[in-house]
């Protein structure tokens, strides 16, 4: 490992505590290390700085120094250097620090900056708390606690602006609750790079809205919604549908492709009603795609899958299959599973001593946070010794033994086998056990389904491309009639003459720290919110088919490092 | 003591008899000569001239131009551009315009003589939206500038090239604001930039350094360059060099512009002496000294304090008849020289009335970028319409001044001064006013009232 380059060091003085910050922090991040909070709206620490809400005013002083011979001027009553105070406040996002830098964010001035800001932005503000869905998370709503009057001077008409502009299909703004802090429009400019968004009119009656003819509708739309301060940016998947401090917040993993965006899922009474992303300066800085943030209506979809008979009696038939046909069975296993049920997977296919192949599934990478890998686990099942070579997207060694009638039996898991390359008369000439959450082909064509869970159901780990394990937390209780895919593929190891694994995340883990070198401190339970870099070195020759995406570069193509 | 002789060094030609805009007619009175020769000197003097000649800018700041030229970035390696500020706006403001229409070459010279000096390829007159007619002439003049070789390629025969693009603005007071214009220029809202870091001298247009200069400012250059550094600093008075021309309206016999030594004229010799006093029956109440921004002055009230007058510092005791109308006495005394547009009000006019046509001016003009100026703006407009179309309470002038309290200083530009100094000064000089406006307003007006927009 190389050690990153040490910063430069500069000392700063924040309400009196001293302070080294790196070079080029601005004053609201050097704040917040000596957890001073400065209040913003239109600061965001992943985009660019413009400074044109105010409330971020701070008091700032530099060191004073003789301007002829640049000697320190000392403070005879403090026996300290003189500080010369700038007389106005100044804004602690455009600031940088600078050696010596003093500030100060409790003066009488700075209270009355804040103060003064904060009844501006809400004269013309509808104040429909109430009803709005931002409520609870609203930082106008919070800094007004802080910074309020309690109550108005504004007797005059407020202005009156669009209430419900559709400016996508996932998008509803309310402009009467807009601060033009302008970080939506950034944010399309900068991160999505779809610059739709801009003020229309001047002055207070500044209007947001879409470009003549243009609609906000790329895939990162909704990350407006999450970085509006207010509740102008709604949305309209989420609008009016549950106070988000009923919510329950679970740490989970976008599993849509191998980027591995870090998520939230909020949830009440076992009902998912939204997923926001977790801040990742690794993997995700604060941003996720749209895409992600409907993976949850999976749990509750009309095809979910559920048990006719008891867990014991399917597994009883799948050992019934098993014996069957030894040496001719296959196993499927699958790119889109957790670690845990991978490394189970390992043992069902060494104990049927069974060869056992994953389904790759490549996509379009957009090179921000869905990469061109659309399983989030293919190097889960390198790590875990599931698979040593990189999986193809069609089963066509497979198909081939099943027309020779060398295979027999297969173990499909969470894959649908036509979807990759079976035909409807390979799949019947098989006795297939599948588990999966959702009805397909290949469970309709099945002898024995086991229902298992959505990523939403249950726990576990993730290695995204980087080959960082995170991790993911049950959010809501399992549907009726479905079992944990480790309980089931734990059972199915015994029926095919396996050990006996638990079943459990953090007894299993014990069994896998042993038996996979990578992974040989870890737990489950100390595995950090943000990821652990797994060492990749053992799979560099591998060719892996991701482009370049946000914090991810992939590693040069090995002909090319050769030439040069 | 009688009114000193105007003297017209920039507005020498305006309102000339026979004098008209064309190339000719200005070659025939010397024109370009200045250019020839500045061209054959080095860049470094002309500068070292500029900085000699204590010149300072004429859009409203007053901030010395050889200093402003001095910061320029020179180190980068990226083109420096200069850019003419020719977005004349402020209301009681209309020098610019005379210079544009009646001498445009007198920019141009002035121009390519600052581009010389500053190694400029590339320079910008930026006019206001609301002057199409001067965009045109500045069109034709550039033109036919470019056909006797003093704009474009190879100018003059020196090797040195450079070109002068004439972009108009869409209509709005902000772009006369430096960085609001180079955003604007840049072809976005002219939305003022954070300084820092976006100091134009540094990251100025396309982030290259930029000289942003008044269209007065260079006239002023281009008689530096012909007559020095040194002989332009006897005009006037030190640290107001040069001339200033002032633009007068309002309640006086003879409104217009006049170009005075800057500080020998005083404010009693100006309306009095030079614009022929109030008009008949009336009497000065107050005076906006430069452009409707400044804060106003009463008639009545007296300045009292030091000030320098060569080494020594001498008491004064001034009215507002007294103030010599230069950039440090008018700061002084708690206004400002600014654009030298001076505005006269007589006891005519009721001030809450006045204050409510500037607020609706300078709410309409807010880019609406950041918070205080934005919704401050509006809420004094909103505040001063209702008093005076609605109903005015007691408490209101009260209101007024805590809210334009809470602007200034706290704004990315400073439009948040220009926007709450009126309010501020108002109140503070016409407070009763304000007060009584409740009562005031149960008379019935005379019949020839100016109805109020």
């Amino acid at each position: 490992m190389i050690a990153p380059a040490k910063p430069d060091l500069v000392t700063v003085n924040i309400d009196g505590q001293e302070i080294a910050v790196p070079k080029g922090t601005n004053v609201i991040e050097a704040a917040r290390l000596v957890n001073v909070d400065v209040p913003h709206y239109c600061y965001h620490p992943k985009l660019s700085v413009v400074g044109n809400c105010r409330m971020c005013l701070i008091e700032m002083g530099m060191p004073a120094v003789d301007p002829a011979t640049k000697a320190p001027i000392m403070d005879p009553a403090t026996g300290k250097q003189k500080i010369n105070w700038i007389p106005r406040p100044q804004i602690g996002c455009g600031t940088n620090v600078s050696p010596g830098l003093h500030v100060k964010t409790t003066s009488p001035m700075v209270k009355d900056a804040r103060e003064g800001v904060m009844e501006f932005l809400l004269i013309n503000h509808p104040l429909d708390c109430p009803i709005c869905d931002q409520a609870g998370e609203c930082k106008l709503q919070e800094q007004a606690t802080g910074y309020g009057r309690g109550y108005s001077r504004f007797v005059e008409q407020k202005n009156v602006k669009p209430k419900r502009t559709q400016l996508g299909p996932r998008v509803t703004l309310d402009d009467e609750r807009c601060i033009l802090c302008s970080r939506c429009i950034r944010f399309s400019k900068e991160i999505a790079k779809d610059d739709v968004l801009g003020f229309v009119d001047r002055g207070s009656y500044s209007t947001l809205t879409c470009y003549p003819g243009k609609k906000l509708e790329n895939n990162y739309s909704l990350n407006t919604v999450d970085i509006c301060p207010v509740g102008a940016l709604t949305s309209t998947d989420f609008r009016f549908k549950m106070r988000v401090w009923f919510l329950k917040q679970t740490i989970a993993i976008d599993t849509e492709s191998s980027v591995g965006a870090n998520t939230v899922v909020w949830s009440r009474e076992g009902t998912i009603y939204r997923i926001t992303p977790r801040r990742n300066d690794e993997v995700n800085d604060t941003w996720l795609a749209d895409s992600a943030r409907v993976l949850y209506k999976a749990v509750k979809a009309v095809d979910r899958l559920a048990a006719t008979e008891t867990i014991e009696a399917l597994v009883a038939r799948a050992a019934a299959l098993f014996q069957s046909a030894p040496g001719a069975i296959a196993v499927v296993g699958s790119g889109r599973s957790t670690v845990e049920e991978q490394f189970l997977t390992r043992h069902l296919a060494t104990a049927l001593k069974a060869s056992a192949q994953l389904v790759s599934r490549v996509g379009q990478g957009d090179k921000l946070l869905i990469s061109a890998d659309r399983n989030p686990n293919v190097r889960g099942a390198l790590v875990t010794g599931l698979i040593k070579t990189l999986p193809a997207q069609q089963l066509t060694d497979l198909a081939t033994q099943i027309d020779a009638g060398k295979i027999k039996v297969v173990v499909a898991i969470n894959e649908d086998l036509s979807v990759a390359g079976l035909t409807t008369a390979q799949l019947a000439k098989v006795s297939i056990v599948y588990l999966g959450a959702h009805a397909n082909a290949t469970s309709a064509a099945a002898k024995v389904v086991f229902p298992t869970l959505t990523v939403f159901e249950k726990s576990g780990a993730f290695v995204n491309q980087q080959f960082r394990i995170q991790k993911t937390l049950k959010a809501v209780p399992a549907a009726a009639g479905a079992t944990d895919d480790l309980v089931v593929l734990a059972q199915l190891v015994v029926a095919a003459g396996g050990a006996t694994l638990p079943a459990e995340l953090a007894a299993l883990w014990k069994a896998i720290a042993a038996e996979v070198p990578t992974l040989a401190t870890m737990t489950f339970a100390n595995l950090p919110e943000n990821g652990l870099l797994l060492d990749a070195t053992p799979f560099a020759a591998l060719p892996f088919v991701e482009g370049e995406t946000l914090h991810y570069k992939p590693a040069q193509p090995a002909v090319a490092a050769a030439i040069a | 003591m009688p009114a000193p002789e105007q003297h017209r060094i920039i507005f020498k030609h305006i309102d000339e008899p026979g004098y008209t805009n064309d190339i000719g007619c200005y070659l025939r009175n010397g024109g370009y000569e200045v250019l020839k020769k500045a061209v054959s000197r080095k860049p470094e003097e002309l500068i070292e001239e500029v900085k000699k000649s204590g010149l300072r800018g004429r859009g409203g700041a007053g901030f010395p131009c050889g200093v402003k030229w001095g910061l320029v970035d020179r180190k980068s390696g990226k083109p420096i551009y200069l850019i003419v500020n020719a977005d004349e706006s402020e209301p009681g403001t209309f020098k610019d315009r005379y210079i544009m229409h009646q001498d445009p070459h007198q920019l141009i010279e002035g121009t390519m003589i600052s581009c010389f000096a500053n190694n400029v390829k590339q320079a910008y007159i930026y006019i206001r939206g609301e002057m199409p007619h001067g965009a045109r002439i500045l069109e034709k003049a550039i033109a036919e500038a470019r056909a006797a070789n003093f704009v474009g390629p190879n100018i003059l025969g020196t090797g040195y090239s450079c070109e002068i693009f004439v972009h108009r603005g869409a209509g709005a007071y902000i772009c006369g604001e430096e960085t609001g214009l180079i955003e604007s220029l840049e072809g976005k809202r002219a939305n003022p930039r954070i300084k820092p870091p976006y100091f134009p001298a540094v990251l100025g247009l396309y982030q290259c350094p930029t000289i942003v200069n008044n269209v007065e400012t260079l006239c002023h250059v281009k008689y530096i360059a012909e007559h020095g550094g040194a002989e332009y600093a006897k005009i006037g008075t030190p640290g107001n060099t040069g001339t200033r021309i002032f633009c007068v309206s309002g309640h006086v016999q003879r409104p217009g512009y006049y170009e005075f030594p800057a500080g020998t004229i005083t404010m009693g010799q100006l309306l009095n002496d030079v614009c022929g006093g109030p008009l008949p029956g009336r009497k000065f109440k107050a005076v906006i000294p430069g452009g409707s921004s400044a804060k106003i002055l009463r008639f009545g009230e007296r300045f009292k304090g030091k000030r320098k007058v060569g080494t020594e510092l001498v008491d004064y005791d001034w009215g507002v008849e007294d103030v010599p109308m230069d950039f440090d006495s008018l700061g002084m005394i708690g206004t400002m020289g600014g654009s030298g547009g001076v505005i006269v009000m007589d006891d005519t006019v009721n001030m809450v009335e006045a204050l409510a046509n500037i607020n609706a001016f300078y709410s309409h003009e807010s880019c609406g970028q950041c918070t205080p100026c934005r919704e401050g703006s509006l809420w004094m407009k909103k505040i001063t319409s209702r008093m005076v179309h609605g109903q005015a309470r007691n408490e209101d002038a009260a209101l007024l001044k805590s809210v334009a309290d809470q602007i200034p200083g706290r704004t990315i530009c400073a439009f948040g001064e220009a926007c709450s100094w009126p309010t501020q000064s108002f109140i503070a000089k016409f407070g009763d006013e304000f007060k009584q406006y409740p009562e005031t307003k149960k008379t019935a007006k005379p019949v020839d009232a100016v109805a109020l927009v």
